[in-house]
């Protein structure tokens, strides 16, 4: 069994609201050395078997054509999973 | 004139729409997600709500429901189809429209009358509006925030394509105030308000809705 991690962040010239609230409430918690939270998506997607290269371009086209919107949305990273330790 | 209401999990307001359909004078159709058959109508809606939890992105599932198989190349062929809320994003999410519907700037629900601006009466859904009209229907989401890269807003104005603005203070965060827009054609409408909740007296601030499917009614006799 083998996993594929998707990362996707919303486009730097979007607004991020939900990073804003976590923004936010940082310096409310004591951490006032960060000036920016941005939001993103992890998706961690489960094949049967080894993680083959037919399998990330796989995954590099479900996160083109479903997982992310690429109006407002930039898939960052399709990569194999550490293998379990 | 047999007006498809479109009916995903989740779905809200299908039966307000189908209402505002017959108010009109229409035969409203009930069209299931699951079934990629358009029944013969002549129109589509997309109504709001939250299909499938709004769960990815709003819009995002919905988009390859059996349905949309059929409305997606029906709409490209000149059916008229109408997003409403939470339809409006289903059309930008399959491409229908261009441009993406994100959360509120100031994050949280807005819910109150609107008033909007007619840009455009000379799509298929707005023809019974002038140009100019002020409208005041309901406003109700959370994620309603018009977004598109600057050289797509800059084509929606240079085409007429935005069909109606926010007039007032800006509700949502919406680039340029765009509250709806259509594609080149004028088939295909969305916008964040809701027309569909404003068809009668009593139950909302005005009648002012009604024109949405009036003119498509119209569009589909002279069609």
């Amino acid at each position: 069994m083998g996993n594929v991690v998707v990362d996707v962040m919303l486009k730097s010239e979007i607004l991020d609201p939900q990073g804003q609230a976590v923004a936010g409430a940082l310096p409310r918690l004591g951490f006032d050395q960060f000036t920016d939270v941005r939001q993103g998506k992890r998706f961690v997607l489960t094949v049967d078997g080894e993680v083959t290269d037919e399998v990330l371009a796989a995954a590099r086209e479900a996160a083109e054509k479903l997982l992310s919107n690429p109006v407002i949305e930039d898939v960052v990273s399709v990569q194999p999973a550490e293998p379990q330790a | 004139m047999r007006i498809g209401v479109v009916t995903f999990p989740g779905t809200l307001d299908d039966h307000d729409a189908r209402r505002a359909v017959r108010i009109a004078g229409g035969v409203a159709v009930p069209l299931w997600h699951g079934d990629a058959d358009l029944h013969r109508v002549d129109a589509v809606i997309l109504p709001g709500g939250f299909s499938y939890g709004d769960y990815l992105r709003a819009g995002a599932i919905s988009r390859f429901a059996p349905v949309m198989d059929a409305i997606v190349p029906a709409a490209q062929g000149g059916l008229p189809v109408l997003g409403i809320c939470n339809g409006f994003q289903v059309l930008c999410e399959s491409h229908l429209l261009p441009g993406a519907l994100i959360r509120n700037d100031h994050r949280k629900f807005n819910c109150k009358d609107q008033v909007l601006r007619v840009e455009n009466a000379s799509t298929d859904w707005t023809s019974d509006y002038t140009e100019g009209e002020e409208i005041t229907i309901v406003l109700k989401n959370g994620e309603g925030g018009f977004v598109a890269d600057e050289r797509t807003l800059d084509e929606l104005e240079g085409e007429g394509r935005v069909a109606f603005r926010y007039v007032g203070d800006n509700p949502n965060g919406s680039y340029r105030a765009i509250a709806g827009i259509t594609n080149e054609r004028g088939n295909v409408v969305g916008l964040m308000p809701h027309p569909e909740h404003c068809v009668e007296d009593l139950y909302g601030p005005s009648t002012d809705g009604l024109g949405f499917f009036t003119s498509v009614l119209k569009q589909v006799v002279n069609a």
